[in-house]
């Protein structure tokens, strides 16, 4: 009686996790695939098996590669200042510091608040008109830009805000890998006469080598994703078109148009997928490049 | 390590610091003035004493439901932070200390949940909530998040080193079942974990924007969609935006400030890293 007991318990345990998920997870993501073979819309419902059409037209959808741009030049432009000051961070959040505690929270700040007022907040901030970047830009004798019109302007605003948002959290991420490497390995540099910089490189960066790749494919898959900072950074009636001429739409505010506002939900799915695979080569091409960071010096 | 006492060190961090709560701090200007002080050059650095007669018109606001969407947002993810911490603790502990067949590849398929973007989920998961007949109401932000792949993960990391195996053998030899364990021995040792768990699960949910942004009809927002209505379409009086923002971000700034210390302790402790 006992033994049998202990025999099924452990399935009970976990099985409200596999449950839901199976329901709320696992289902929507295999159904997404079946989706994207056919032309369905919001209200129509199936209209019949297309096979790869889809896959086939997103080739050649000039908007859908427009926003796969944007997507990866803001990825780019916020990940990588992102990491690095991350790292720098950590290094400097790891020495002996007074009021550590108030640090820490400091750095994290940031990431409690939501990206719906992070947008809404940089959205003014960013304003061209009477923004405080611009006015600052102003007094230091600069033109104001208009961070909305241009590509590369609203590029730079939105990883701005990313990097606000998120590079606290990979330090303090980071900081807790730092404590893992043993105290010893700096003493013998500085024994050796290495320089603070020296360590860093040296000791620091390769220690961290497995909790960098684990930040970054992190950062990767949340940077594809990107919706609600251009969404809201936008504003308007139309904000989820990224601008007068789509300038800043990301690929997932791109998903997000043509299934609810252009009710093609076959064809969203479809861009939902090559998303997915998008991730996943941006992950293995992570985990490829940071492997030589050993290899450095 | 660095050399410890560099005043460098301290005027960056101070620098670092100030540039996290500086946009705070624009919101709270903004949201104390009137919109003619915040188009105004240079603009306003200090506050203003708008606040509490913008918070009124934010909350009269028919269209944006300001109070109601403060109440669904508590609702909506208290109920998904004690699901949450429940079924993660059961299944962590499961994972961590009971053996069973099948036990590493579900683990396996635990951590691979969380490698998925919620975006390729959506649209059958709006298809779903409609034939469920749930879309628009707050069950369709619930549902979906009463488990957490990264909590079932974290809860298991903690479980591993924090009972003894003798503990459960002990009481095991004893005679109790295994839901006796779980509830007299194992869940009270879990708790410091699951409270930080619970905190970043209420802060997650809370925070959700996309999924409730796509699914929530015009009666029943949350405090982000809400938001979202106070900055877009007809409605965009600058500094009622900012009061709105300001309430919406409020509640989780101060749970992090009472409890930032548990919170860094569970990131320290490596809860947070797959």
């Amino acid at each position: 009686m006992a033994k049998t007991e202990a025999r099924v318990a452990p399935y009970a345990f976990v099985s409200p996790f596999f449950i839901v998920f199976a329901i709320f997870g696992f289902f929507p993501l295999v159904y997404t695939l079946w989706v994207s073979l056919h032309d369905w819309s919001l209200l129509a419902g199936n209209q019949g098996f297309v096979g790869l059409a889809n896959y086939r037209e997103l080739m050649h959808d000039t908007d859908f590669w427009r926003a796969m741009t944007n997507t990866i030049g803001i990825f780019v432009l916020a990940t990588v200042p992102q990491l690095i000051l991350a790292t720098v961070l950590a290094q400097v959040l790891n020495s002996k510091l007074r009021a550590r505690t108030f640090w820490r929270m400091g750095v994290l700040l940031p990431n409690v608040t939501s990206v719906a007022a992070v947008g809404i907040i940089f959205g003014l901030i960013f304003a061209r008109d009477y923004g405080i970047v611009n006015w600052a830009l102003g007094t230091i004798g600069l033109d104001p830009i208009d961070w909305q019109g241009h590509r590369w302007s609203s590029w730079l605003a939105i990883s701005v805000m990313v990097d606000w948002r998120w590079t606290g959290y990979n330090a303090l991420i980071l900081l807790a890998s730092l404590q893992a490497v043993p105290k010893e390995l700096y003493e013998a540099a500085r024994i050796d006469g290495a320089s603070a910089w020296r360590q860093f490189w040296s000791i620091t960066v390769p220690m961290l080598r497995p909790t960098i790749i684990f930040v970054s494919i992190v950062a990767t898959i949340g940077g594809i994703q990107l919706f609600t900072e251009p969404l809201l950074f936008g504003s308007g009636i139309n904000a989820i078109a990224g601008g007068s001429t789509g300038q800043f739409q990301t690929v997932a505010m791109y998903l997000v148009q043509q299934a609810f506002t252009g009710q093609r939900f076959g064809y969203a799915s479809t861009v939902a997928w090559v998303l997915f695979l998008l991730i996943a080569v941006f992950a293995i091409i992570n985990v490829a490049l940071l492997r030589r960071i050993k290899s450095v010096d | 390590m660095l050399r410890t006492k560099n005043p460098l060190l301290y005027i960056g961090l101070t620098a670092t610091v100030l540039l996290s709560a500086a946009p705070l701090y624009f919101m709270l200007v903004m949201a104390s003035r009137t919109t003619d002080e915040i188009v105004s050059l240079p603009p306003p650095l200090s506050l203003g004493g708008r606040l509490f007669p913008n918070l009124d018109e934010v909350f009269a606001n028919p269209d944006v439901l300001f109070g109601r969407a403060l109440v669904n947002s508590f609702l909506v993810a208290t109920v998904a932070t004690v699901c949450v911490v429940v079924t993660s603790s059961l299944a962590g502990f499961a994972f961590a200390k009971l053996r069973f067949k099948g036990r590493n590849i579900l683990l396996l398929f635990v951590i691979g949940t969380m490698m998925v973007p919620v975006q390729l989920g959506l649209i059958p998961l709006y298809m779903l909530m409609t034939k469920l007949g749930l879309n628009g109401g707050l069950e369709s932000v619930t549902l979906p998040f009463v488990v957490a792949g990264f909590g079932v993960f974290m809860m298991r990391q903690f479980a591993q080193q924090a009972i003894p195996d003798e503990m459960i053998e002990a009481a095991r030899v004893d005679g109790a079942s295994t839901f006796r364990i779980f509830f007299s021995i194992v869940f009270p040792a879990l708790r410091p974990a699951a409270a930080v768990l619970g905190l970043l699960t209420f802060m997650e949910r809370w925070n959700d924007f996309l999924w409730p942004y796509l699914t929530l009809d015009s009666e029943h927002p949350t405090v982000q969609v809400a938001l979202s209505r106070l900055s877009s379409g007809y409605y965009s009086d600058q500094s009622l935006i900012m009061a709105g923002t300001f309430i919406g971000t409020l509640p989780l700034v101060v749970v992090f400030i009472v409890f930032g210390r548990q919170i860094i302790g569970g990131i320290m402790e490596g809860g947070l890293k797959a």
